[in-house]
C-alpha cells in the first residue's frame, strides 16, 4: 500500500512572470523574506472586537512540511483566509515568496500566484467526474471567454493522468465524484490544487472523519507532495501530527505561543496548559 | 443545491436536444401552413389568434430560457427577468410607435398621439434614432445588456447572493415599473403604446405577417436554446455549473467567479430583451404592468414545472403553465392565481425536478 502515492513529478507549467519574480527575490539580499516561500508578520484581524489573529508572525521554508495546531478559535482557519485573500487583516504583513503582497491579491490572483487551499469539508464538484474536476483546476487561462472554447492540450491530459496517479483515483477518473468515498474525495481536492502545481499548499484538516487507514494514506500523500511543495496542514489530531510533522507551529488566541519539533513542543509548559492539557 | 445526476445525464443526451428542435422546427412549418394554406372550412385549420398566441408562448420559452441559464447552471435566481423583457419590448415598440408616423388619432407627423396629448413640442433625445428598424434592433439588446451590467457588475462585485440578489431584482422591478407609469417619463405611461400598424412596412394586422413573426420567433428560440446549450456544454459551463454548487471552490481554483457571473447575466437579459421584442408586434401592446414583479415570479414558476437545469425544460414548461393561463383566464378568471399557486406547490412535492425529470422514469420504463 505504501506505493500508492509515489512522489509527485515537478512542474510541468510555468507561471512566467512570477517565477523570474522569485528568482529575483532570492537575489535580494539583506531581506528577512530572504528563500521564504511564506512570510507573515505582526498580523491582526479583529471580528466585531473579537481579535481572531492577534500579532502573528510565522514562516514557511520551501519545501517543508508545517504543521499548525491549536485549540479551536485559535485562528488557525482566519490565518488561511488571510492568506488566501479572503479576510482582510486589519495590520500587518504577508508575503509570498519574498516579493508578492499577498494582502494586495484578490483570491484567483493568489491562486494563480501558486498557493492552493483545501477546506476543511472536502468541496469538490460533486456532479462533475473525477477527470473533468481535475479539468477544471487545469492550470493556465482562466477567463470564460477562453473556457467557452478551451479543449485539453496533450500535456494537460497528461498532467491530469499524473495527478490522478499521485492521488490513487486512476481507476475512477470516470466516476461521479459524488460516488466516491469520504477519503477519495479529500484527495481529490487535494489533486485538484496539484492541477495548478502550487508552490505552496494550504490544507485544512485533511484527516477528519477518515479511517486510520484513509488517515495514513493521506500522511503518506502529503509528506510524497513536501519537497516538491510547501505544504502547512491545519490539524486536530495529534497521533496524525505526531506521524507527519516535523515542525509544528502551535497558535493561541490568535498568535504563535510555540514552535519547533514536535518533542519541544508537547513539553512547552505553556503549550500543556492552553492545548494538550485539556 | 445538488442535482440528481440521472437528470445531469438526460440534459446531455443530444437526442434530447435534437428532438425539442424537431420540435420546433415543425412548429415553425406546421403552424404556418394550417393557417394560410389549410381553407377556414377544414378542421385542422387554425386562425390567426391562435398563431399570434402560439408566438406568444414561444416568446415566453425564450425568457424561461434566459431565466433557466441563470438559474438552473450557475444558481442566480432573478425575480427581475421581466424587466429586461419588457425593456426589450419597449425598444421595439418605440420602433413600432414611429411607424405609425401620421397615422395616430391626432396625426402628428413625428410625435406619437400620447405625446400630442401632454403637449410636447418635440421629440426627447432618447426617442432619436427609432425610426430605424437596424437601430431599434440594437437597443433591443443593448438596453437590457446595459442595465444588467450595471445591477450585475454592483451586486456581483459586493458578492451578493442568494436570497439577497433575489430581494435586490423584485425592488429593480417595481422601481421600474413606477418609473414608466409616469408620464413624463416619455414612455406612454399606464397606457404604454398600442394601436401599431406595421413592421418594415408590412402590416400588423395581415395573416401572413402573423406568420412571418411566429417563424422569426421560432427561429429565435432555436438560436437561443442552441447558444445556451453550447455554453453550458463547454467548459465555460462547467465553470458555471461549480459556481452554483461550490462558489469557495471555484474562485479558489483561480476562477473570476463575479466575471463568469456578470457575463452570464448580461447575455441572460440580451435573451430576454429578445423575447420581448418579439413579443410586441404579435401582442400589440405594450405597458408597464410587463415590469411588475409578480411576472417575474412567474417566469421562475414556468422554469420550475418544466424542470430547471435543461433549458428545454424551461421552454416547455413556459408554454404549458401559459396555455393553461390562456385557458384559465378565459373560463374561470378568478381561480387563475389559485391555480398557478396550486401548480407552483404541486410541483415542488411531487416533482421536484419538474416535467423534464419525469424524462429519465420514461426511458427506464421503456
Amino acid at each position: 500500500m505504501n506505493s500508492l502515492f509515489p512522489s509527485s513529478n515537478p512542474a510541468t507549467g510555468t507561471r512566467g512572470g512570477w517565477q523570474e519574480l522569485r528568482e529575483a527575490a532570492v537575489h535580494r539580499k539583506g531581506s528577512v523574506m530572504l528563500g521564504k516561500v511564506l512570510y507573515i508578520e505582526n498580523l491582526s484581524v479583529s471580528f466585531d472586537g473579537f481579535k481572531a489573529l492577534n500579532g502573528l508572525t510565522l514562516h514557511v521554508d520551501p519545501g517543508e512540511l508545517l504543521c499548525v495546531i491549536g485549540p479551536n478559535g485559535a485562528g488557525k482557519t482566519t490565518m488561511m483566509d488571510v492568506i488566501t485573500g479572503k479576510t482582510r487583516p486589519d495590520e500587518g504583513e504577508a508575503w509570498f515568496g519574498g516579493v508578492i503582497d499577498l494582502l494586495a491579491l484578490t483570491e484567483p490572483e493568489i491562486v494563480r500566484a501558486g498557493i492552493g487551499r483545501k477546506f476543511q469539508k472536502p468541496t469538490i464538484f460533486e456532479f462533475l467526474s473525477v477527470f473533468e474536476n481535475l479539468e477544471l483546476a487545469v492550470a493556465g487561462d482562466k477567463s470564460l471567454w477562453h473556457t467557452l472554447v478551451a479543449r485539453l492540450t496533450s500535456a494537460q491530459r497528461d498532467r491530469i493522468d499524473e495527478v490522478l496517479q499521485i492521488i490513487a483515483l486512476e481507476d475512477k477518473r470516470t466516476v461521479t465524484a459524488g460516488e466516491l468515498a469520504h477519503g477519495q474525495k479529500q484527495w481529490l481536492e487535494i489533486g485538484m490544487l496539484l492541477m495548478q502545481d502550487p508552490d505552496l499548499l494550504l490544507v485544512d484538516e485533511p484527516v477528519a472523519g477518515m479511517t486510520p487507514q484513509e488517515t495514513e494514506h493521506t500522511g503518506e500523500l502529503l509528506l510524497s507532495l513536501a519537497g516538491k511543495h510547501s505544504v502547512v496542514v491545519v490539524e486536530h489530531d495529534m497521533d496524525f501530527v505526531r506521524s507527519i510533522a516535523s515542525r509544528v507551529t502551535v497558535l493561541h488566541e490568535g498568535r504563535v505561543i510555540s514552535e519547533g519539533d514536535m518533542e519541544k513542543v508537547q513539553n512547552d509548559p505553556q503549550v500543556i496548559e492552553v492545548y494538550l492539557g485539556e | 443545491m445538488k442535482i440528481d445526476k440521472r437528470a445531469i445525464t438526460a440534459f446531455f443526451s443530444d437526442r434530447t436536444s435534437l428532438g425539442f428542435l424537431a420540435l420546433l422546427g415543425s412548429v415553425g412549418i406546421l403552424v404556418p401552413i394550417l393557417n394560410l394554406a389549410v381553407p377556414e372550412s377544414s378542421p385542422v385549420h387554425l386562425s390567426s389568434y391562435v398563431v399570434g398566441l402560439i408566438g406568444k408562448y414561444l416568446c415566453y420559452a425564450i425568457l424561461a430560457i434566459a431565466v433557466d441559464l441563470i438559474w438552473g447552471f450557475c444558481g442566480i435566481l432573478s425575480l427581475g427577468h421581466a424587466v429586461f423583457f419588457a425593456l426589450g419590448a419597449y425598444a421595439m415598440g418605440m420602433y413600432l410607435m414611429r411607424q405609425i408616423g401620421d397615422r395616430g388619432v391626432y396625426g402628428h407627423a413625428v410625435l406619437p398621439d400620447f405625446m400630442v396629448f401632454l403637449n410636447w413640442d418635440e421629440l426627447p433625445w432618447f426617442w432619436y434614432g427609432f425610426d430605424r428598424f437596424w437601430f431599434a434592433l440594437i437597443m433591443v439588446v443593448f438596453v437590457p445588456a446595459a442595465l444588467a451590467g450595471l445591477f450585475g457588475w454592483l451586486a456581483f462585485r459586493s458578492r451578493v447572493t442568494g436570497v439577497y440578489f433575489s430581494i435586490m431584482t423584485q425592488a429593480l422591478s417595481y422601481a421600474l415599473l413606477l418609473a414608466f407609469f409616469r408620464n413624463d417619463m416619455g414612455f406612454g405611461g399606464n397606457n404604454g403604446f398600442t394601436d401599431f400598424k406595421e413592421l418594415l412596412g408590412f402590416d400588423l394586422q395581415l395573416d401572413g405577417m402573423r406568420s412571418a413573426l411566429l417563424v422569426a420567433t421560432t427561429v429565435a428560440l432555436a438560436a437561443s436554446y442552441g447558444a445556451c446549450r453550447m455554453i453550458v456544454g463547454s467548459r465555460a459551463g462547467r465553470v458555471i455549473r461549480s459556481i452554483r454548487d461550490a462558489e469557495s471552490r471555484t474562485r479558489f481554483l483561480g476562477y473570476q467567479v463575479e466575471s463568469y457571473k456578470l457575463w452570464l447575466f448580461v447575455f441572460s437579459a440580451m435573451l430576454a430583451g429578445v423575447a420581448g421584442a418579439l413579443y410586441v408586434p404579435q401582442v400589440g401592446i405594450i405597458n408597464p404592468s410587463e415590469f411588475s414583479p409578480i411576472k417575474s415570479i412567474e417566469v421562475v414558476i414556468w422554469v420550475l414545472v418544466g424542470g430547471r437545469g435543461t433549458l428545454y425544460g424551461a421552454a416547455v414548461g413556459a408554454i404549458l403553465v401559459n396555455y393553461l393561463k390562456t385557458f384559465f383566464t378565459a373560463a374561470l378568471p378568478e381561480l387563475w392565481l389559485y391555480a398557478l399557486g396550486a401548480i407552483f406547490i404541486g410541483v415542488t412535492v411531487l416533482l421536484p425536478r419538474g416535467l423534464a425529470g419525469l424524462l429519465p422514469a420514461l426511458k427506464r420504463v421503456k
